[in-house]
């Protein structure tokens, strides 16, 4: 019985969590905190559940909601690639869940300023419950229409998880709901397009028509594509439509930017990518169009953009989010390779990259949370007073340099596999230099994280000052060293991934 | 002139769709107070509801409410879909209004925070205090 409602219940789940946190958790900020993450953990029980039913049969779940059949009805469909994206979503969400035990009261706004007393949590977390239903249902969606209504409700949470920060972050937030309501706009034009030409919204259907009415030449068809492409670029901040991200993702809280920066920019690949192959055809992107010789480049210089400004950067938050902007290159890039190795290593990406930037986000919000700054001195001596967090940073900085066995390396190597059997040597170019300037920005990191504060202790007048061992508390250790862990079990376990997840959802017409 | 004329009434939902489209961006994009940005949302939203409902059009066609489909005979039951303009576009844009007025509000939330941090809603004033 409710295995086959698992679809609807993964969505439907935070959903009534939100509800159930601005009813009962009005009074009670710690209940606040146990339905989320008990609705988070049931979320992703559900997600895992799709997983396995969709490896146990090998074939797509198809939901219809109210019974409706496609194409008429609103249709969810599950296949490999989205249950992994939704395990990914609803892991992070889990986590990050966790995590926010102790930061969001320290880090929600006062109600005034002048008393400083925080304001309740149970509207950040019911914006938080609100956001991954959003998210999920995106990932989880078969309509191009209702695709676009999750895509808002998931951008109006984030709209206003990000401004409940303290001081800077609404004009920030600002920035970004412009942006961000030009590129759903954008895709919603698309849509309609495609509407006005085939009559459909299904995914499957449109597909079909398309091919059997052979559109592929019409212009509308085309201008159609484009700004589906160009609405979903604007979503995921790929370069040069990368403006509003990184203000948006600094000034916000820490838990914000924890929970957002690893699951916005993805899901919108991931989007990019169900679009591209499960609505359009492999063979009308890169055939009929050919537009891959634009936007491999285009990808490169992302790549190459955001590791040169991430370099630039003293904050350390504001360099994360510039490694931002340069993986949503890799995968954009990835995706429009145009041959399998580039298609997974891209799709690989979507979750090596969601773990990993979730780790180094949530490392740096450790050491903020201990320090109160994010700077890079705010990391000296950090080996000694915070063992653990500093170990948990390593082991993400060594994924997004791509050092095996971590699941960054994996990854890379696909793309750059894929890059060299395109011919596409400006991105192969583009990824190793990234490669190589992360390497250089996380290894000053280490370096000052292992040295302690020379000049203190030369004041004091000790050579052997007594290091406090001051770790982050428990809440917050326990998710970030599950996170850890997680990217070294994906990257050792990552043939099995890539074979029994990934390969499956290679579209046809990519060899 | 007259074969532009010609052009542009030929198909005059597009055009005018367009039109709006591009003042809502350019507001959107070009103006320095943080309400005319919102006003040119609000625009640019608008134009592609009308552009959306513009698609349902159909010429000689009614509103999408069957009549006598409850008559007598098979002859009255039949329906001729030609008749009756398409009904979804204008549900969709339903949708698409709900959401567009919660982005509004939300805008306009955070306009009124911006301005009690900064005293100011006009763009270049707000740059130069952060850059203070």
């Amino acid at each position: 019985m409710i295995q086959s409602q698992l679809p609807i219940l993964i969505i439907a789940i935070p959903l009534f969590m939100a509800l159930a946190i601005s009813i009962f958790g009005r009074k009670n900020d710690t209940l606040c905190f146990y339905l989320l993450v008990l609705g988070m953990a049931g979320t992703f029980a559900a997600a895992l559940g799709a997983l396995n039913q969709v490896l146990a049969t090998g074939e797509k779940i198809h939901y219809y909601l109210g019974g409706w059949p496609a194409p008429h009805g609103i249709e969810l469909v599950i296949d490999h690639l989205s249950s992994m994206v939704l395990c990914m979503v609803s892991g992070v969400a889990l986590l990050v869940g966790l995590y926010s035990k102790r930061t969001v009261p320290a880090e929600v706004p006062f109600r005034t300023e002048q008393e400083r007393v925080p304001q309740r949590v149970p509207n950040y977390y019911t914006l938080y419950c609100l956001l991954i239903s959003g998210l999920l249902a995106m990932t989880a969606t078969g309509d191009a229409f209702n695709l676009y209504v999750s895509l808002e409700i998931a951008a109006l949470a984030s709209y206003g998880l990000l401004a409940l920060g303290r001081g800077r972050s609404y004009f920030a937030t600002f920035k970004y709901l412009i942006m961000g309501t030009i590129g759903a706009s954008f895709y919603l034009l698309g849509v309609g397009y495609l509407y006005a030409k085939t009559g459909s919204l299904n995914m499957a259907d449109l597909h079909g028509i398309l091919d059997l009415l052979s559109m592929h030449q019409s212009t509308s068809i085309t201008i159609a594509f484009a700004m589906i492409m160009v609405g979903i670029w604007v979503k995921m901040a790929f370069f040069p439509l990368h403006g509003w991200l990184p203000n948006a993702y600094t000034l916000a809280s820490n838990t914000s930017s924890c929970l957002i920066a690893p699951l916005m920019t993805k899901v919108s690949v991931y989007m990019m990518v169900r679009l591209m192959f499960s609505v359009f055809s492999a063979n009308y992107v890169f055939v009929t169009l050919g537009w891959q010789n634009l936007v491999v480049p285009m990808a490169a210089v992302a790549i190459v953009f955001g590791s040169i400004s991430a370099l630039g950067q003293k904050n350390l938050k504001r360099m994360l989010t510039y490694i931002v902007i340069a993986e949503v290159g890799y995968m954009v890039g990835g995706a429009w390779l145009g041959n399998a190795n580039g298609y997974i290593g891209a799709v690989y990406h979507i979750l090596a990259d969601g773990m990993m930037t979730l780790c180094v986000f949530m490392a740096l919000g450790a050491v903020t949370y201990k320090t109160g700054d994010s700077s890079l001195e705010s990391m000296r001596g950090i080996f000694r007073k915070m063992p653990i967090t500093a170990t948990v940073f390593v082991v993400g900085a060594f994924a997004m340099i791509g050092i095996p066995p971590t699941c960054g390396f994996f990854s890379k190597w696909y793309l750059v596999t894929g890059a060299y059997e395109a011919g596409q040597w400006f991105f192969l170019g583009a990824l190793l230099f990234s490669s190589l300037i992360n390497a250089i920005i996380f290894f000053r990191i280490i370096e000052t994280g292992f040295f302690p504060d020379f000049s203190k202790e030369k004041k004091s007048g000790h050579h052997d000052v007594k290091v406090l061992v001051a770790e982050a508390p428990l809440s917050m250790l326990l998710p970030m060293v599950i996170t850890a862990f997680s990217l070294l079990l994906i990257g050792l376990y990552s043939k099995d991934i890539i074979n029994g997840l990934i390969r499956p959802s290679i579209p046809p017409g990519l060899f | 002139m007259e074969e532009f004329f010609k052009i542009v009434l030929a198909q005059f939902n597009n055009w005018a769709f367009i039109v709006l489209l591009m003042i809502g961006m350019y507001a959107m994009i070009a103006k320095n107070n943080l309400m005319k940005k919102v006003i040119g949302m609000s625009i640019f939203q608008s134009a592609i509801i009308l552009f959306y409902v513009s698609v349902s059009m159909k010429k000689g066609a009614t509103i999408p409410i069957v009549d006598h489909g409850h008559g007598h005979g098979a002859v009255a039951h039949a329906i001729d879909a030609a008749a009756y303009a398409n009904p979804l576009p204008h549900v969709l844009m339903l949708t698409a209004i709900v959401v567009g007025v919660a982005t509004l509000g939300v805008a306009l939330a955070i306009i009124q925070k911006v301005y009690r941090v900064y005293g100011t809603i006009e763009e270049d004033e707000i740059l130069e205090k952060i850059a203070e």
